[in-house]
C-alpha cells in the first residue's frame, strides 16, 4: 500500500471529519432514542408533548429539523478555516486521518 | 390530461439531455459530467435521484392507510443522510475518480476489490430497479387506462434513451428538474390540504371521469340475539357470516354478514333496469342471456334488483347492534369477478374510502382552514375518529374469494403514534417470542434505512460529479434540506388524503395522485406527471451507477488490461442499454410486488454489502483488502440470503410463513454485523500476509 495515499488530507479535512464523526454519534443517540421508545415504550409516544402534538409527532419531525440544523452548522463550521491550517499540512501527512476521526 | 403533462416534462427532459449529449462523449462527461456540476444543483439532483416512487407515493400512502406509522419511513430514510454528509461524502469525493469501487480500492490497488464491490453495485441497482419500474407500469394503469406493461415499457425506453445518450450529464437534468417539480408540488399540495381543513361531513367533490368516487357508507339495526340475525330492512335477511379470530385469544375480532336484499330499481320498459347501489345507477338488462347475477325481482308490481353483500357487525355498548355497510370484490368459482355483488364494470367499482368520522367537540364537524402545527394536533386528539381502511379475505363455502374493504374508526391519538403497522406492542395472548421478533423487525429496519441511504449506488456516484470535496459537502447539505423539507410534507400529503376521503381501498399507491384530484384534474395531471419524472430520475440514476460499475470496475479488471477512454463510454452506453431491458423485463415479471416492499430490502443490501467496508477502510488503519472483498461478498450473500428465507419470502413461495428458516423479514440487524464482523476477523486474519 502506498504510505503516502492519504496525504492529501488537510488538516481541516481532518477537522472536518472529527465534526463529523461527533455529529454523527450525537444524531444516532437521538434516533436511537426515537427507535428505543417506539419498540418499548409505544403509549409513551402518544403523549401530549409540545404545542398539542405527540411524542411521536413532534419527536420525528424533530429529527428532521434536527437532521437539516446539523447539516446547515456542519456547514458553517467547515467554512471557517483555522489559523495556522496551511502550515500544519505539511507535518501531518503520515497520520491516518481515521485515527484522528475517530 | 396527465398524459399531456407526462409527455411535456419527458420533452423537456430529452431536449436537455440531447443538448448536453455532445459533452457526453468522454469518458468524463459520460460517467460524471465532467466534474462540472455545481453544487446547487447537484445537491437538487440528490433529493430528485433519491426521493423515489416509493418516497412520494409508498410513504404517502403509507401514512394515509397507517398513519404515524408511515411516517417512520421518512424519519430513517432522511437520518441515514446524516451519515452520508458527515462521514461518506468528502472522503468519497476525494478518494474515488468516478465510482465508488474506486474510493474503496484507493490505497489498496487490488482487483478484487473493485469486482467485489462492482457486483454489489449491480445487485444493489437491481434490487432497486425492481420496484421502480413495477412503480411505473402500477401508476400507469390507473392513470393512462393502458396496460401495466406499457408503463414498464414507455419508463424503460424513456430512461435508456437519456442515460444512453447523455449519460450522467442528462441524468443529473433529470434529477434536478424532478427534485424541483417535487419539492414546488409538495409544497402546493400541503397548502391546499391546509386550506381545505379537516371536515366530517362532505367529502371534497372528485371531478372529472372518476371512478372511485367517496361514498358514504348504510347502517342499520339488527338483532343477533336469535340463532338468525334479523336486520332491520325489508325483504332482506342474513345469509352467510366470517369471523376474523385472533390467532393467540381465539376470539372473534371481525365479524361480517353476508345479507341477501332488494334494492329498488325502474324499469325502462324495454327490458332494461337501473338501480341504486352503492350510490350509483348501473344500467343493466334482465334477464341477461349470459348469467343470473342481474336477477329482478317483482315484489307487489314493483321491480327489485337482488344483491347479496357483505356487511360488518359493530356492537354497541348502549344502543343496538348496528351492521355497516361494506365493499368487497368477489371472484366466484367459475372466475367471474363481482363488484359489491354485481360484475365488476367501468360504472361498478369500488369506491374511494377514507375520512375523518369525528373531530373534537370544539370544531363542530369542520375544522376550517388551519395551520401546519393544528392539523396535526387536530389529528392526534384523543376523540378524533379516522376511517382507516382496512380490508380481510376469505374463501366462502362456495368458493368464492372474497376480499372485504371496510372503515376501521381509529382514534386520532392511536393513529398518529407507532404501532399500526408494525405491531410493536404486545397483544393480549401474544407469545413472548412474536412480540420480540416484532420488535427487532422494526429496530432492524430503521437500522437499515438509517446506514443504507450513504451506500447506495446511485446516491454515491453523485459525489463525483462536482469539482470538489468541499462541493460534495455543500451539495449534500442542499440535498438534506431539500428531502428533510419533502418529508415533512409527507406527513401532510398522507393525512391530507386519508382527511379527503381520497384513498383507493386496493393499493395505498394512488393515494397521493387522488388527493391531487381531490383538488382538479390540473392539480392531477401534474402529480401524475411528477410521478413518473420521479421513476424516470431514480431509474436513470440506477443505470448510470450499474453502467459505471461495469465499465470502469468490471472490464479493465477482468481482461486485465486498460481499455481505452472511448470504449469505456461504449461499454458504458451498451451496458446502460442492457440493464434498462433487464429492468424492464422484471418489471413486467415483478408486478404483482409492492413497491415498498422491495426498497427496504435493497436499502438493508446495500447497508450490509457497503457500509462497513466503507466506513472501516476510512477509520480502521487495520483493514486489508482481502478483509474488505469478504465483507461485501458476506453483506450481499446474507442480506440477499436471509431475505430469500424470511417469512414474508415464505408467504410468496405458497409456504406457511410461521416455517421460514429465518424468523426475521428485516436482514439488517443480522446481516450488517455480521459483515462488519467479517471484515475485522479476516483483515486480522491477513494482515500478516499482505502488509497493508
Amino acid at each position: 500500500m502506498d504510505q503516502n495515499s492519504l496525504s492529501t488530507q488537510t488538516a481541516s479535512e481532518r477537522r472536518n471529519s472529527s465534526i463529523g464523526i461527533r455529529m454523527t454519534l450525537l444524531y444516532l443517540i437521538l434516533y436511537g432514542g426515537f427507535v428505543v421508545l417506539s419498540v418499548f415504550r409505544p403509549g409513551w409516544m402518544g403523549a401530549q408533548a409540545i404545542l398539542g402534538l405527540n411524542l411521536a409527532v413532534a419527536y420525528g419531525l424533530g429529527l428532521i429539523i434536527v437532521a437539516v440544523i446539523l447539516a446547515l452548522v456542519y456547514s458553517q463550521l467547515c467554512r471557517i478555516p483555522r489559523t495556522g491550517e496551511a502550515l500544519q499540512d505539511a507535518h501531518t501527512s503520515d497520520r491516518s486521518f481515521g485515527e484522528k476521526g475517530g | 390530461m396527465a398524459i399531456a403533462v407526462f409527455v411535456i416534462f419527458v420533452a423537456i427532459v430529452l431536449i436537455a439531455s440531447s443538448h448536453t449529449s455532445q459533452r457526453a462523449g468522454s469518458v468524463g462527461g459520460y460517467f460524471v459530467a465532467n466534474r462540472s456540476v455545481h453544487w446547487s444543483v447537484n445537491g437538487i439532483a440528490f433529493a430528485g435521484g433519491y426521493l423515489s416512487v416509493a418516497s412520494f407515493l409508498g410513504i404517502c400512502g403509507l401514512i394515509s392507510f397507517f398513519g404515524f406509522d408511515g411516517f417512520l419511513y421518512s424519519i430513517g430514510f432522511l437520518a441515514g443522510w446524516i451519515v452520508a454528509l458527515f462521514v461518506i461524502a468528502e472522503p468519497m469525493k476525494r478518494m474515488g475518480t468516478f465510482t465508488f469501487p474506486d474510493a474503496l480500492n484507493r490505497n489498496y490497488n487490488h482487483p478484487g476489490i473493485q469486482l467485489a464491490a462492482g457486483l454489489s453495485v449491480l445487485v444493489v441497482s437491481l434490487f432497486y430497479l425492481v420496484p421502480q419500474m413495477v412503480g411505473a407500469g402500477v401508476l400507469v394503469e390507473p392513470l393512462l387506462g393502458i396496460p401495466h406493461y406499457w408503463g414498464v415499457i414507455m419508463v424503460g425506453t424513456v430512461v435508456i434513451l437519456i442515460v444512453a445518450s447523455g449519460g450522467m450529464t442528462s441524468t443529473t437534468y433529470v434529477q434536478f428538474f424532478n427534485g424541483g417539480l417535487l419539492l414546488v408540488f409538495a409544497t402546493v399540495l400541503t397548502g391546499a390540504v391546509l386550506l381545505r381543513g379537516v371536515n366530517t361531513a362532505d367529502l371534497p367533490p372528485q371531478e372529472g371521469d372518476v371512478d372511485l368516487e367517496p361514498y358514504t357508507f348504510e347502517e342499520v339495526n339488527v338483532d343477533i340475539s336469535g340463532d338468525l340475525p334479523k336486520v332491520d330492512l325489508p325483504h332482506a335477511r342474513i345469509v352467510d357470516r366470517h369471523a376474523k379470530i385472533d390467532r393467540y385469544t381465539g376470539q372473534e375480532t371481525e365479524v361480517f354478514y353476508r345479507m341477501s336484499r332488494l334494492v329498488p330499481a325502474i324499469s325502462d320498459g324495454e327490458g332494461g333496469y337501473t338501480a341504486e347501489l352503492k350510490g350509483r345507477t348501473p344500467h343493466f338488462v334482465s334477464p341477461p342471456e349470459e348469467h343470473e347475477l342481474w336477477a329482478v325481482d317483482y315484489v307487489e308490481g314493483r321491480p327489485f334488483l337482488r344483491v347479496e353483500d357483505w356487511w360488518r357487525l359493530v356492537s354497541g355498548a348502549e344502543d343496538a347492534d348496528r351492521l355497516v355497510e361494506t365493499q368487497f370484490r368477489a371472484v366466484l368459482a367459475d372466475g367471474r369477478v363481482l363488484v359489491n355483488g354485481v360484475p365488476e364494470g367501468p360504472t361498478n367499482r369500488l369506491r374511494q374510502v377514507g375520512g375523518v368520522a369525528k373531530l373534537p367537540d370544539d370544531y363542530g364537524g369542520n375544522t376550517g382552514t388551519v395551520g401546519p402545527i393544528r392539523l396535526l394536533s387536530v389529528f392526534a386528539d384523543e376523540s378524533t375518529l379516522v376511517n382507516q381502511p382496512a380490508d380481510i379475505s376469505f374463501t366462502t363455502d362456495t368458493d368464492e374469494d372474497v376480499t372485504i374493504y371496510y372503515h376501521r374508526p381509529t382514534t386520532g391519538a392511536v393513529f398518529m403514534r407507532p404501532g399500526l403497522m408494525f405491531p410493536v406492542e404486545a397483544q393480549t395472548g401474544e407469545p413472548p417470542v412474536v412480540t420480540l421478533l416484532n420488535r427487532l423487525n422494526f429496530i432492524s429496519l430503521m437500522l437499515a434505512l438509517f446506514l443504507g441511504t450513504s451506500a447506495l449506488p446511485h446516491i454515491l456516484i453523485r459525489y463525483y460529479t462536482v469539482p470538489s470535496a468541499d462541493d460534495a459537502r455543500k451539495s449534500t447539505v442542499v440535498g438534506i434540506i431539500g428531502i428533510g423539507v419533502f418529508y415533512v410534507l409527507t406527513m401532510y400529503l398522507g393525512l391530507g388524503a386519508v382527511a379527503s376521503g381520497a384513498l383507493n381501498p386496493e393499493t395505498s399507491n394512488m393515494s397521493a395522485p387522488l388527493l391531487a384530484r381531490s383538488f382538479g384534474e390540473v392539480l392531477f395531471a401534474v402529480i401524475s406527471g411528477i410521478a413518473f419524472t420521479t421513476v424516470l430520475a431514480t431509474v436513470s440514476g440506477l443505470i448510470m451507477a450499474a453502467s459505471g460499475a461495469v465499465a470502469h470496475d468490471f472490464v479493465g479488471n477482468l481482461l486485465h488490461r486498460e481499455i481505452s477512454d472511448n470504449a469505456k463510454v461504449l461499454t458504458g452506453r451498451i451496458v446502460a442499454v442492457v440493464i434498462g431491458l433487464i429492468g424492464i423485463v422484471l418489471g413486467i415479471a415483478f408486478r404483482e410486488m409492492n413497491v415498498s416492499f422491495l426498497v427496504g430490502w435493497a436499502f438493508a443490501v446495500a447497508a450490509s454489502a457497503n457500509l462497513p467496508a466503507l466506513l472501516l477502510m476510512l477509520f480502521w488503519r487495520k483493514t486489508t483488502a482481502v478483509g474488505i472483498i469478504s465483507s461485501i461478498l458476506v453483506g450481499i450473500i446474507a442480506s440477499v440470503g436471509l431475505i430469500l428465507l424470511s417469512p414474508d419470502m415464505w408467504a410468496r413461495y405458497g409456504l406457511d410463513p410461521a416455517s421460514a428458516p429465518m424468523p426475521l423479514n428485516q436482514p439488517g440487524i443480522v446481516s450488517i454485523p455480521l459483515s462488519f464482523l467479517t471484515l475485522v476477523v479476516v483483515s486480522l486474519k491477513t494482515r500478516g500476509r499482505a502488509p497493508a
